[in-house]
């Protein structure tokens, strides 16, 4: 069996892993919008047509309500579908479908349910497609029970996490950020562009991966984040700061045992988001370690990076501003070094 | 209705106005895309360049907008689509402070903060949005208030074919039929939804046939014509001011460039694009001009030098406009 491994880009691993699914499993089939001959605006069902025809890989019609309650039916029905939802910021459009019936049919159901639907969609902004198309929000998708959140960083992650997704007998939503995607026509972060196995293989749920060890300061993010983290730490290091790296993954399931140790070991957490600040994951993750004060000793308080409460601007110094950057996360992680915490009266 | 010479002569030149500026905003868009000054191994880089983002161009469009424009008034209002600018110009926005904000200045109609697709003039009561099917509600909008103003003011929103299979075109058609809205729903059919043509994605022919289901007249223009639209548009913008409700036009129109601008478009019949370059509105509206005696040569020439003078200005204008400060990004989430 071939294990030869070589560097595919984010998108490219995306495809190859729904096709070798979908030779694995006649059940496994994709609807989207310009999935076929366009191979997906993102390229995540690039060559797919070819290889299954258009009984397998279906372009829809912009009825987003329509085919994603569609993948829920025929997902209950035995088949594994696998839907696209052609950029996030698009949700509004079919979110009932999605989050009180997709999500919740399974438990509603006292379990008797199971919905083996891989809900794919693009994310991210940074190239100037303003507020309606820039969005990351798997934060508001984590916060209604009932979806799997994925979020790969990588294409290595975004392979093994894709074959993960369609196993899986249960709803999962699945991220990807189109500035790690390996686009040949947007400017990408090239660390997400890895080396690759070229069998099938998982990475499982709940289980975040540290991209880089510190001793000094934890960095928890994920998503295209992940890759400015790196970045900034290696600038870092040369400061003398070990900044450590916690990739998240997924975010439901959480996994909320390596954040703990890294935490526990540097004392000091800088959560790093480019989704809002307000009332999501950056909160989440500070208040998962505010319950545990009792066994962390924090030497600095929790700092959160996200897009302060704003929609995101077109112009580029606008939009720049509001997304973190490397030099916010390493200024951060700076910042935290000298901190000080309150005593106890 | 019978255009007359002014409204020919005003549909012609904003035809030859929208289709220089989007030739102009293909060429500019390119700068500072291409290789060598960007990421070595890339093609096109979408976020460089003094025009960075998404741009989706309407040349070959331009019949629907000036033909339906032709009959409004500033006090009526327009909602339009991710693909903007044709209806922006043909409804009176203000090309420079419109450029400004396609270049993300802040001398630009919002500051810099909406961009291409979110294109918003109050003043000429204009406003776009990137979300497919977004544009029908607002304008169902506009026209309940204006009925309960008392006015005689009609909303217009336009879209494509592809926004006719998205459930904010059923719940709006129902909703005009039923209130009788002063509403005009435009369907722009360029027969392509990005790569998707209606053949793959809707279920009858024709969407002015949807109107009957609604309780609202439906017109089908089958041709991407400014006169025929002209026409159409005049019955459902008069039947909407004298209360009548509201009226879904159909219009076949020709989309030139792709999807958005850096599109390979290798989805598309080779030979498409040319094929029905032979058939462009401009070319055929000035040769009806010529023929009933209202555009010669001389006349010709001086419109053609206002438009390029006006378009050349535009982008002057956004070249030379600041750029907002960083801090200006946090302001106006509230008003």
């Amino acid at each position: 069996m071939a294990t030869t491994a070589r560097k595919l880009t984010m998108a490219q691993a995306i495809a190859e892993a729904i096709g070798q699914e979908m030779e694995r499993d006649p059940k496994v089939f994709v609807m989207g919008e310009d999935i076929g001959k366009y191979g997906g605006i993102f390229g995540a069902t690039g060559g797919l047509l070819d290889r299954f025809g258009p009984e397998r890989i279906m372009d829809t019609p912009i009825s987003e309500s329509a085919f994603i309650g569609s993948a829920t039916g025929a997902a209950a029905e035995g088949m594994r579908p696998i839907a696209e939802l052609m950029f996030v910021d698009f949700f509004g459009v079919c979110m009932d479908q999605i989050y009180n019936h997709l999500a919740k049919n399974t438990y509603m159901s006292g379990g008797n349910v199971r919905l083996p639907v891989v809900l794919m969609t693009a994310i991210g902004g940074g190239y100037n497609d303003a507020a309606q198309h820039s969005q990351c929000l798997y934060g508001l998708f984590a916060h209604v029970p009932g979806l799997k959140v994925v979020v790969p960083s990588n294409a290595y992650d975004a392979k093994g996490l894709m074959i993960e997704a369609i196993r899986d007998d249960n709803p999962v939503m699945y991220f990807f950020h189109k500035g790690i995607m390996g686009l040949p026509w947007m400017a990408y972060y090239e660390g997400s562009t890895t080396e690759v196995p070229q069998d099938a293989y998982t990475v499982p749920f709940g289980q975040a991966r540290v991209a880089r060890e510190g001793s000094d300061v934890t960095i928890v993010t994920l998503s295209q984040v992940v890759q400015k983290a790196l970045l900034a730490a290696a600038e870092l290091e040369k400061e003398g700061i070990r900044a450590e790296v916690i990739d998240l993954r997924t975010l439901v399931p959480l996994d909320v045992d390596t954040v703990l140790r890294s935490v526990t070991k540097t004392g000091r957490l800088l959560v790093a988001d480019e989704d809002y600040l307000n009332f999501g994951l950056t909160g989440e993750i500070a208040a998962l370690i505010a319950e545990r004060l009792d066994r962390i000793a924090l030497k600095s308080p929790v700092r959160r990076l996200g897009i302060p409460g704003v929609p995101i601007p077109y112009s580029r110094p606008l939009e720049q501003s509001v997304i973190p950057q490397v030099h916010h996360i390493a200024d951060a992680c700076r910042a935290m070094i000298g901190a000080k915490l309150a005593r106890a009266a | 209705m019978e255009a007359t010479a002014e409204q020919l002569l005003w549909m012609y030149e904003n035809m030859l106005l929208i289709r220089e500026y989007e030739e102009t905003m293909a060429k500019v868009y390119l700068e500072g895309k291409l290789p060598p000054h960007i990421q070595k191994g890339l093609a096109f880089d979408i976020g460089s360049g003094p025009v960075p983002g998404e741009m989706h161009l309407a040349a070959g469009q331009e019949p629907v907008a000036v033909g339906v424009c032709a009959h409004l008034r500033r006090e009526d209002t327009v909602v339009g689509t991710h693909r903007p600018h044709h209806f922006a110009i043909a409804k009176g926005v203000p090309l420079e402070r419109m450029t400004a904000e396609i270049f993300g200045k802040s001398e630009g109609l919002s500051r810099g903060k909406g961009g291409h697709m979110h294109l918003f003039d109050p003043e000429h009561k204009f406003s776009c949005s990137g979300i497919v099917g977004a544009s029908l509600p607002p304008a169902c909008g506009a026209a309940l208030a204006a009925k309960k103003l008392g006015k005689d003011w009609v909303a217009v929103a336009f879209f494509g074919e592809g926004a006719a299979n998205q459930g904010t075109f059923h719940e709006s058609l129902n909703l005009a039929g039923l209130w009788k809205l002063p509403v005009v729903f435009v369907c722009e059919d360029n027969k392509w939804a990005i790569s998707v043509d209606k053949d793959h994605s809707t279920a009858i022919r024709s969407d002015a046939d949807r109107a009957a289901a609604y309780g609202v007249p439906g017109i089908a223009v089958g041709k991407n014509d400014a006169l025929e639209v002209f026409k159409a548009a005049g019955e459902g913008v008069a039947r909407a001011r004298k209360g009548g409700g509201a009226t879904l036009i159909e219009v076949k129109t020709d989309r030139y460039m792709g999807h958005f601008q850096g599109d390979a478009e290798a989805y598309r019949p080779k030979g498409e694009v040319s094929e029905l370059r032979k058939t462009d509105p401009i070319p055929a509206l000035a040769d009806t001009l010529r023929a009933r005696g209202m555009l010669d040569a001389a006349k010709d020439k001086a419109i053609r030098e206002r438009v390029n003078q006006r378009v050349t200005q535009a982008f002057e204008f956004a070249r030379r406009s600041p750029y907002p400060q960083p801090r200006e990004a946090l302001e106006q989430v509230f008003a």
